[in-house]
């Protein structure tokens, strides 16, 4: 039983390499292309060509792509992922210092929107076709549907600019207002999905006869389905607050903007418009690291939760 | 989501509605906008920020101009990108899906790595990533970043069915009878996967307009002249304190668009499949 827990978890290890090898080479291509020659680029065009053609030596220039892109792999392994081209300073220390506001971020988002969808997903199933769980449903599609960066300006709009209860933007040295708006923003979009998504895997598992013996007993509806329901409809519900993940990480640069938020996906913003390429591309790295590393995690709750996905997997 | 029936489909109509309304405001935009979108429209008077009022129903922006006028304009780009590249991305990955899926193998393999690696990046980053390779921001990157990055959805959804469906009766039967693999895969599979492929699609629409937006809300995507709702945002947010319209207006729009497309791709699930649930 352990051996097969262990063969499945090294299984599923085993087919994370080609995505990350597959993201590395694309990461690399993209910043590549978008610095074009780097010698000449920081000599400028008046530049003398021994010069620029020495520092392209010095920079392995000339030698082939698959060399450099192995080159590039050994650094960013080690944690070097080149100097900013703004301020010379190491791409990891910048990054750095921006990842724990944007993780703050999307963790207080992620609460929001199970402590919201769950709810308010069982509340739509238990009163199902009712006025309510209409209402319920339209409210999350138009979640789904409200663009991130002007539903984070219509928050701060009524709350902060006319009723003045919580500041417009700004990080706040960590100061938990300042936290409020930007992550009901950026929660309200998932907070939508997680609500349909509970919705429909709970309506699921209530039509299953064991539910109809819960009924029988003369258990309320509410109870069957807070007891049994829901338990046995987790597993889905699960997986999408693990996709919600993607959702945060979409939404981050927007929400970061409008709030003024210094946090990665500000960061990566800002660097794409003053073309700093490393800085850039070490973000959208960091991203794409957090992202396939999260689905990771999460199809290893999934193992761990459900046996019948063991049983699925091993066969 | 009510189970479909023989009554209409409440969803669908809604967003079939919403569509239509804007896409008819978008086509007769020259007819109906009531002043230039570009243009300052009382040049000498105090312009900037007026409120909404019979001559600017929606008000002015920073510049003076229009948002009426501008939401309307700008409706045409997000519906032209969101359909435009949406047509690309259905061709190009109905095809790869088709392919994947029927011959299996080497190239189905191959294929699905590659959607595996595009789909391992959220798609705004990597969309921000790839603008930065361009040299110049603007709606004709917008076009091909979205295009290079949304073609995955549809090929895993078609190479699905297609996988599905070459295993089936009726095309084991069109084999037997000699029939060459391209009447296969353009008569029997790709007609039979175009439900799925129609809903995929037609959510798409929607992601795509939610991205311009939002590269244009960033700076990264329209440029001036260009007019787009997610650069009205961004123009806007600075004033938003004083002069809220210029910013509620082009984000009502989008939301309401965005929404008529989700209703309608929901509307076309329930309808194409009642077995689907929701996502």
């Amino acid at each position: 039983m352990i051996g097969e827990v262990v063969r499945l978890v090294l299984g599923r290890l085993l087919a994370l390499i080609p995505v990350l090898l597959g993201i590395s080479v694309l990461v690399w291509g993209l910043s590549a292309l978008a610095l074009g020659d780097p010698a000449r680029a920081s000599m400028g065009q008046r530049a003398d060509p021994a010069a620029v053609e020495r520092l392209r030596r010095e920079l392995e220039l000339d030698r082939p792509a698959a060399v450099r892109y192995v080159r590039w792999v050994g650094r960013v392994v080690r944690g070097d992922l080149g100097l900013s081209l703004r301020d010379r300073r190491p791409v990891t220390a910048v990054i750095a210092e921006r990842l724990p506001a944007t993780v703050r971020l999307a963790v207080a988002a992620t609460l929001i929107s199970v402590g919201a969808g769950v709810p308010i997903g069982v509340v739509a199933a238990a009163r199902r076709r009712s006025l309510l769980d209409h209402a319920l449903m339209a409210g999350a599609v138009l979640g789904i549907s409200a663009p991130v960066f002007w539903l984070g300006m219509m928050l701060s709009l009524v709350f902060a600019v006319t009723l003045g209860w919580l500041p417009v933007s700004g990080y706040g040295g960590g100061d938990w207002a300042h936290l409020v708006l930007p992550a009901l923003t950026l929660g309200a979009l998932h907070t939508g999905v997680v609500a349909r998504m509970t919705r429909a895997s709970v309506l699921e598992v209530a039509r299953q006869e064991f539910l109809q013996t819960a009924r029988a007993k003369g258990l309320s509806e509410t109870a069957v389905l807070l007891k049994h329901a829901l338990r046995n409809a987790a597993i889905p519900v699960v997986t999408v607050i693990g996709l919600g993940l993607a959702n945060l990480l979409v939404g981050a640069p927007l929400t970061e903007t409008v709030f003024a938020w210094p946090g990665l996906g500000r960061l990566l913003v800002v660097s794409v418009d003053q073309r700093d390429v490393p800085v850039a591309m070490g973000a959208v790295l960091v991203f794409a690291l957090v992202y396939v590393l999260g689905s990771f995690v999460v199809d290893l709750v999934y193992l761990a939760v459900d046996p019948r996905t063991r049983r699925a997997a091993a066969q | 989501m009510p189970p479909p029936s023989s009554r209409v489909h409440r969803g669908l109509v809604a967003g079939g509605v919403l569509l239509a309304v804007f896409t008819a405001a978008a086509l007769l935009a020259p007819v109906l906008a009531p002043h230039d979108p570009l243009a300052v429209v009382d040049p000498g008077t105090p312009v900037a920020l007026q409120p909404p009022s019979a001559r600017h129903p929606l008000g002015t922006d920073a510049l003076g101009r229009d948002v009426l006028a501008r939401v309307l304009f700008g409706g045409r780009v997000s519906l032209a990108v969101g359909v435009g590249v949406e047509v690309v991305v259905a061709a190009l990955g109905g095809v790869v899906g088709l392919l994947a899926g029927y011959y299996g193998g080497l190239l189905d393999a191959a294929l699905m790595r590659l959607t595996d690696v595009v789909m391992a990046f959220p798609t705004l980053i990597l969309a921000i990533g790839l603008v930065a390779v361009f040299e110049r921001p603007g709606l004709a990157t917008v076009f091909v970043v979205l295009i290079l990055l949304g073609w995955t959805t549809i090929a895993r959804v078609v190479r699905g069915t297609a996988l599905t469906l070459k295993g089936r009766e009726f095309v084991q039967a069109a084999r037997a009878l000699g029939a060459r693999d391209r009447t296969i895969l353009f008569r029997h599979i790709l007609p039979n996967s175009l439900g799925p492929l129609l809903v995929a699609a037609t959510l798409g629409v929607g992601g795509n307009m939610v991205a311009e937006a939002g590269l244009s809300f960033l700076g990264l995507g329209s440029q001036p002249p260009t007019i787009s709702w997610g650069a009205m945002l961004a123009d806007g947010q600075s004033d938003l304190l004083t002069a809220p319209w210029a910013a509620v207006f082009p984000g009502l729009a989008l939301l309401l668009a965005v929404l008529g497309v989700n209703l309608l791709g929901d509307g076309l699930r329930d309808v194409l499949d009642p077995r689907t649930g929701v996502e």
